[in-house]
């Protein structure tokens, strides 16, 4: 097998070893379903690792940065270098399908799909992750974490988070 | 043993760098003051999450100011080993909490500005800062909409909550004029396209500004008066003290970590 084959060999495990990091505030979800992996480059077994961070000041990003250099090691392939990369910028749209799914399973109402700039203080409606009825009503802009708002049903009675588009 | 000041080659894209990661650093610090102490636990935690907005916001910058100075300089570096002179940001951004509305109207003031600007720096030819301008124009507009709920909320409540919005309006008002302040080494960057021109956001920072105080039944202050000297590191009383307390570990201990 010649260097190029066997770095893109690599390159696919290290992808699925690093997307598989799950987000230390999301647990549900891993940084692939986010879409905070980014890239993965591979030079003759030197591994560099691109992530990028969701909101300007999340906390998660060194944490997830040592657990991709952490699980990466323990798969033997050697301490990879990451990089945090800001353009192009991530947005909500850049989770996956799957972790929007899996988004709601946990009782988080994922973000509405490239909602755009919404006008200041344009109406929003957010589905119940619950039940999802529309009748609900936002409670608080910021909520248990900085990508979260919390809101609450008026038809199932229940307060749910809402991951905020951005 | 006390830490080295830094020596700053200041290059118009390194102060212009500089100049926004010091807006979001102290007024970032200052909303962290409220952590603890906010009016309800879910306003205590959107103060905390604004500052954390900010202060992520200031660190991509102070990082990207580190890789253009190129001598070697760190995010760590610019916050904790500049002195009060070397700091660039707004008077507005060092101004106390004050009570709640003054918290508000600092936080309305500059959110109105911060959201037309990064929204205007997300063409910057410059990659690095459209990059940041395209996160930070989102937290913005979130910032502008938190704070001018509160606006509105307390300038259009009771008697008492009127009079003090009223008052944290007039307080801040002289301080809001240097925001669009530019100089040479800003001309400079706006003719490469890298910085954004500010006179043309003044019309729509004050059309927001008017339509939310007088949704708010609040006066828009008349004085044209305004203050200036942070972006040249002429700053008020606060500064020092907001520095003493963020660089004491640093300047103690230098390189301390944990
Ligand atoms: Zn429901």
């Amino acid at each position: 097998m010649n260097a190029a084959a066997s770095d893109e060999l690599l390159r696919e495990r290290v992808i699925g070893i690093a997307g598989a990091v799950a987000d230390p505030e999301i647990p549900v979800l891993t940084i692939a379903d986010l879409g905070v992996l980014r890239d993965v480059a591979v030079d003759g077994g030197r591994i560099e690792v691109s992530i990028t961070p969701t909101y300007s000041g999340c906390p998660a990003m060194n944490m997830i940065a040592l657990e991709i250099e952490v699980a990466v090691e323990a798969a033997g392939l050697g301490r990879p270098a990451v990089r945090t990369v800001l353009s192009p910028a991530w947005t909500t749209d850049w989770m996956s399908e799957t972790g929007r799914r899996k988004l709601k399973d946990y009782g988080i109402a994922p973000p509405a799909r490239a909602a755009g700039r919404r006008a200041l203080f344009g109406a929003e409606t957010v589905p119940c992750a619950r039940c999802n009825s529309a009748d609900t009503e936002k409670l608080a802009e910021f909520a248990s974490t900085s990508c979260k708002a919390l809101w609450r049903c008026k038809t199932c009675l229940e307060p749910f988070d809402y991951f905020k588009c951005h | 043993m006390t830490a080295r000041s830094l020596i700053i080659e200041e290059t118009p894209l390194v102060l212009y760098c500089l100049r926004r990661a010091d807006d979001a650093l102290i007024l970032g610090h200052r909303l962290s003051e409220w952590c603890g102490h906010g009016p309800t636990l879910e306003e205590d935690m959107a103060l905390s999450n604004m500052g954390l907005d900010l202060l992520g916001q200031a660190r991509s910058l102070y990082s990207y100011a580190a890789d253009v100075e190129g001598r070697g300089a760190t995010e760590d570096g610019y916050a904790y080993l500049r002195e009060e002179r070397q700091y660039r940001n707004l008077l507005l951004a060092e101004q106390p909490n004050g009570d709640f509305a003054q918290t508000i109207a600092r936080q309305f003031f500059y959110a109105a500005f911060a959201d037309l600007f990064w929204r205007a720096m997300t063409s910057s030819a410059d990659d690095t800062l459209a990059a940041i301008a395209c996160k930070s124009e989102k937290e913005m507009a979130y910032h502008l909409r938190h704070s001018a709920e509160w606006v509105i909320r307390l300038g259009d409540g009771t008697g008492e909550s009127h009079a003090r919005m009223q008052a944290a309006v007039a307080a801040m008002w002289s301080f809001t004029g240097e925001m669009f302040a530019m100089d040479d080494a800003e001309r400079e960057l706006i003719e490469q396209g890298k910085a954004i021109d500010l006179g043309p956001l003044r019309d729509g920072w004050r059309a927001t500004v008017s339509d939310v105080l007088r949704t708010a039944t609040l006066d828009m202050p008349a004085s044209s008066w305004m203050q200036q000297g942070g972006r040249a590191g002429r700053h008020g009383e606060y500064l020092g003290h907001i520095l003493a307390e963020l660089q004491h570990l640093q300047r103690s201990y230098p390189g301390a970590a944990w």
